[in-house]
């Protein structure tokens, strides 16, 4: 038996030991979630447990190294978990902006005692981070922001303010993009800075969006005092950094839905819709649209797996991610679309017992931002035409 | 497994691409069109394949062959997709070698597996009967008689069947058209009293035929694999058959938008590179992306195939299903994005739009994918 199916068979052993029956489930809402962080609270025991199981295991991040707070495990390993995991229906235990975002970026460009002071509260889910990059007139337009750190000895003194930040409003600390030379051209005068959301001059004000809810805050910086170690990279390269950073947040949200877990969508659809007396679905457009979606949800999942084994043999193009990013956040919404209409009046009852608050059409309008976040669609298509295919022009 | 091919499988891919690119480039088919060539296709490369193993690539060591799986097979096939080469190495190669492997006796195996292999034998799938394909329908009837059976009916776009030495045709001897039960997989001589071949130029210049059967009379040990229990063997044949051209059309879409991307950044208008205007570059950049994707649905339905044969069909009909759709589509924006030239016989876009058109039909369009995969969900 080779070295890894020894793995999958102690991690499979391991995993059914070890991991709630409650925690197999499909997540239903938003506290199913586990964020961590300095006010985090637990939902449930059997949630608290796997939490604590995972993140003595390294398991949080089990791919970071063991000094950092991680598993250690190679990438081979890191799948075998994943699948094992995927397999029995396992949620992950933390979900962190640190984790997906920031960790990486620490990894490649912080210094050793960058990496010492943040990923270990990373990964045990201590610190709770939040990201500051768009601005009011820094959207798709990233690089034209305006937010200031200026020199004051030891120190930057940071003035402006940001939009779309995911959570600021529970966040403990911030990666942050601003402008320490605003004299350069607009990608080379920008860095990246870490700071507690605690310091005085922060605060924060969420945005109520279309779903009724507001995850994401306007964050206000006035004369917010930060010490100069805590850029990482190099000043004035944050770009750099930042990009680095995007390409890991698009992984991220190209995987965002709820791919391959629960019953299949067509038979969601039938609950509502109903079928024939040979089982199919009674509506024969509605029907095709599914099948037509399970096809390219089935081909995703195949391009997302082979992403990461192409990472993981040095044949992978930096840029890819935006691809992924694309076609995953293109299909979570024709997944609500599909969602919606097989819902039909059902899916409309936004403050109700039975429809739990709402749930599917708040869930519906969430979606909707998933193509603009982070890059919007039209963005990604340009970077894949520039980068990879490299098309002539701007 | 890691969703890549391994350092074996990128090796064999070299060597069938420097094959097929020097002695198959697009002309080759080109030229056999325009010559109104008998054949159809070059014998004498098909003794180059023989010769470089690709013949014999599913034929068992012990019949004289590599033994190999799906993967390698559609590793080659990705290779004649992008050129468009003519050759039996579908029928014969990689059909006829799984339906005689997968479902013959020793007898079968030791008279036709050797002869795939060193490519003195080349066979054909006769399944098809109406416009569309669908296998359950079959009606071609097989009526006992004697020892043996007699077939009448008559099959379409059996694809190389009029050189093909050896017909493998599905009939019914028991049940009604619709029904898994009795149907039975029959190997003909194309030769025997009562078979008439035609063959039928197909619109993308390759090979096929109509076969018609009129009281055929047939021996009890012509019969392959059980008599009324043919269905699971056909099925999966058909399923190797439908990951291989999944694999030809990733090629062809490959290379139809290469040779498009190419074009965008040569042709000016406006006094600039096409390339440059972004309505063309989103199309182009979502091109890729469909093409990176159903690369890896295609490659990971052939994994299935070799490793999880009996559990692979909803991965195969994914596989096939996107292919269609991508080549589909990479054939219409290669037309479309040469503008009036794609339009002309003089450059090679439309004979990659008349092979995907006929790749869609090939056992199952994505319509008939698509289909087959909801009844597998249950809705």
């Amino acid at each position: 038996m080779s070295d890894l199916e020894t793995f999958r068979r102690e991690t499979r052993a391991w995993l059914e030991t070890n991991c709630p029956p409650e925690m197999r489930r499909p997540m239903t809402s938003e506290s199913d979630t586990y964020w961590g962080g300095r006010n985090a609270k637990f939902s449930s025991e059997p949630q608290r447990v796997w939490f604590e199981r995972m993140r003595d295991k390294g398991w949080t991040v089990p791919d970071w190294p063991k000094e950092y707070g991680g598993g250690g495990l190679s990438p081979a390993e890191h799948k075998v978990l994943r699948e094992e995991m995927a397999a029995m229906g396992a949620r992950s235990p933390l979900s962190s902006f640190g984790i997906w975002m920031l960790g990486p970026a620490l990894l490649k460009y912080g210094t050793e005692a960058q990496k010492k002071e943040h990923l270990p509260k990373i990964a045990a889910g201590l610190i709770r981070w939040c990201q500051g990059y768009s601005e009011p007139n820094a959207g798709s337009d990233l690089a034209s922001l305006q937010t200031r750190a200026e020199s004051d000895g030891d120190d930057y003194i940071i003035n402006g303010q940001k939009i779309w930040t995911s959570y600021a409003n529970y966040a403990d600390w911030i990666f942050c993009l601003v402008r320490t030379d605003p004299t350069a051209k607009k990608h080379d005068g920008i860095s990246f800075i870490l700071f507690d959301m605690a310091s005085k001059g922060v605060s924060t004000k969420p945005i109520l969006l279309i779903s009724g809810y507001s995850p994401f805050c306007e964050t206000f910086f006035d004369n917010v005092r930060v010490p100069k170690s805590n850029v990482v990279g190099q000043v004035n390269r944050g770009w750099d950094v930042a990009k680095y950073l995007l390409q890991h947040e698009r992984a991220m949200i190209s995987g965002t839905g709820e791919r391959g877990i629960g019953r299949p969508l067509g038979q969601v659809a039938a609950d509502s819709v109903g079928s024939d007396d040979s089982g199919r679905l009674d509506d024969a457009v509605l029907r095709s649209q599914i099948a037509a979606f399970d096809i390219d949800e089935a081909a995703f999942a195949a391009v997302a797996e082979r992403a990461v084994d192409l990472a993981k043999a040095g044949q992978s193009h930096p840029a890819f991610s935006s691809a992924m990013k694309y076609y995953g956040t293109e299909l979570n919404k024709r997944r609500h679309e599909i969602l919606m209409s097989a819902g039909g009046i059902d899916a409309l009852e936004w403050e109700s017992e039975r429809s739990r608050g709402g749930a599917r059409p708040r869930a519906w309008l969430r979606t909707k931002a998933n193509s603009i976040e982070g890059g919007t669609s039209e963005v990604m298509l340009g970077i894949v035409a520039k980068r990879i295919l490299d098309l002539p022009g701007a | 497994m890691a969703l890549v091919l391994t350092e074996e499988q990128s090796m064999l891919r070299d060597s069938a691409r420097g094959l097929i690119s020097d002695k198959a480039p697009v002309s080759h088919l080109r030229h056999l069109r325009d010559s109104k060539d008998e054949t159809g296709f070059s014998r004498e490369l098909w003794k180059t394949f023989a010769e470089m193993g690709f013949s014999g690539l599913l034929v068992p060591e012990n019949f004289g062959g590599s033994g190999l799986g799906c993967v390698e097979a559609g590793v080659v096939m990705e290779e004649i997709g992008r050129t468009l080469m003519p050759s039996p190495f579908l029928s014969t190669a990689v059909l006829a070698a799984s339906a005689l492997s997968r479902g013959g006796s020793e007898a079968q195996k030791s008279a036709h597996l050797p002869k795939i292999a060193d490519g003195s034998l080349l066979a054909a799938l006769a399944i098809d009967e109406g416009a569309k394909h669908r296998p359950l329908q079959t009606k071609l009837q097989a009526m006992r008689s004697g020892n043996g059976f007699k077939l009448s009916g008559a099959k379409a776009l059996v694809v190389d069947g009029h050189t093909a030495d050896l017909l493998i045709v599905a009939g019914r001897t028991g049940g009604a058209p619709g029904e898994r039960n009795g149907l039975t997989l029959f190997l003909v001589d194309p030769k025997a009293k009562g078979v008439a071949v035609e063959r039928t130029v197909m619109v993308d210049a390759h090979n096929a035929a109509r076969v018609e059967f009129s009281n055929v009379e047939i021996n009890a040990d012509q019969v392959l694999g059980e008599v009324d229990q043919g269905w699971a063997l056909l099925e999966g044949v058909l399923n190797i058959g439908r990951g291989a051209v999944a694999s030809e059309m990733v090629g062809l879409s490959e290379e139809v938008f290469g040779r498009t991307v190419t074009y965008l950044k040569e042709r000016k208008q406006f006094g600039k590179l096409i390339g440059e205007f972004q309505a063309l570059q989103h199309r182009a950049a979502q091109l890729y992306i469909d093409i990176e994707i159903t690369r890896a649905a295609v490659l990971k339905a052939l994994q299935a195939l070799d490793g999880d044969f009996d559990h692979a069909s909803a991965a195969v009909a994914v596989a096939k299903a996107r292919a269609g759709t991508t080549a589909t589509l990479a054939v219409q924006e290669g037309v479309q994005m040469h503008g009036g030239m794609g339009m002309t016989d003089q450059f090679d876009i439309g004979f990659f739009m008349k092979r995907a058109r006929v790749c869609q039909e090939l056992f199952g369009d994505s319509n008939y994918h698509a289909e087959q995969l909801a009844r597998m969900k249950g809705y």
